[in-house]
């Protein structure tokens, strides 16, 4: 799971241009969107593409997102739950 | 009082060179390539505005031009953000972020169009970019032209300035091809020249344009 949690860490870095970010200033557990990271509309469709593109995972149910992408920890726990 | 329409400041950033009201600006290590120099500049402009590392190169280049032109006129920061207007200009459109979209779509294996990049395939988000940093939310418009026509933005920005709903206009020339680059922005305010005070403080005039355009 820490691994993961680093793979996530960089890849949302790179794919969301976050170049003023260290891997560590992310707090697995913050909100990625509001007060923790500040994401906007674009950067969450980024995540759509990137859980897609780098883990093979479509969102069925867009509903979903937003319980997804509340924080890196619930990513990484969508990710395992649902690994092909 | 008559209020002319003044330009009170502007700036050239081409080749990896800034001048900002004709001066020549030191930039820290500029012998990099075009992306490099932005995010050089940037840094020294101590801009601190992390959306800017989300934007592409056409978009940076507007950006710091336009702060450039706002930090070095006389503007008290209480004036009216809904009268200011943008007006801007270019050749290349966006077409090296059109460029980077395809890269994304051309493959049927490997098929990943980025939202990031897509929303900067129309030029005049630039014009978005500024107006939000700023919170400008006067008039604005983007045109595509073979070269920068100092006559047509005069014309365009002079009537905009007659109406009252203009008081200010940030105009000016924005290309992007490859590493070919080139930003020209000038800053125009309606003031009574007799007590204009510091700055560069010109007549707006289509002559007055091309001469600091050249």
């Amino acid at each position: 799971m820490s691994n993961l949690i680093e793979t996530l860490k960089a890849q949302i870095i790179e794919q969301l241009n976050l170049a003023e970010l260290k891997p560590e200033d992310i707090d697995p557990n913050a909100p990625l969107f509001g007060d923790g990271l500040g994401l906007d509309s674009i950067d969450a469709l980024e995540l759509i593409v990137l859980l897609e593109k780098h883990h093979g995972i479509k969102i069925q149910d867009p509903k979903d997102a937003k319980a997804i992408f509340a924080s890196l920890q619930s990513m990484a726990d969508y990710i395992i739950a649902n690994k092909k | 009082m008559i209020m002319e329409a003044t330009i009170v400041s502007y700036c050239k950033i081409k080749n990896n060179t800034v001048w900002v009201n004709g001066e020549k600006i030191n930039i820290d290590n500029n012998s990099v390539d075009f992306s490099a120099f932005l995010v050089n500049l940037y840094r020294q402009m101590n801009l601190n505005y992390p959306k800017f590392f989300k934007m592409d190169n056409l978009c940076k280049l507007g950006i710091l031009a336009a702060e450039m032109v706002i930090q070095n006129n006389s503007k008290s920061e209480n004036f009216e953000k809904d009268k200011v207007a943008i007006f801007l200009a270019n050749n290349s459109s966006s077409i090296e972020t059109d460029r980077n979209h395809i890269k994304t779509i051309v493959n049927k294996n490997d098929y990943f169009p980025s939202p990031a990049v897509f929303v900067y395939t129309l030029p005049n988000i630039i014009i978005g970019e500024i107006a939000i940093k700023h919170k400008f939310t006067g008039e604005n418009a983007f045109f595509v032209s073979e070269t920068f026509d100092a006559n047509f933005m005069h014309t365009y920005a002079s009537i905009a300035l007659q109406s009252r709903h203009t008081t200010d206009a940030v105009c000016g020339w924005i290309n992007v091809d490859g590493n070919e680059y080139e930003a020209f922005m000038y800053y125009i305010e309606k003031k009574n020249l007799n007590k204009a005070g510091n700055g560069l403080n010109t007549h707006h005039t289509a002559e007055m344009i091309y001469k600091l355009y050249n």
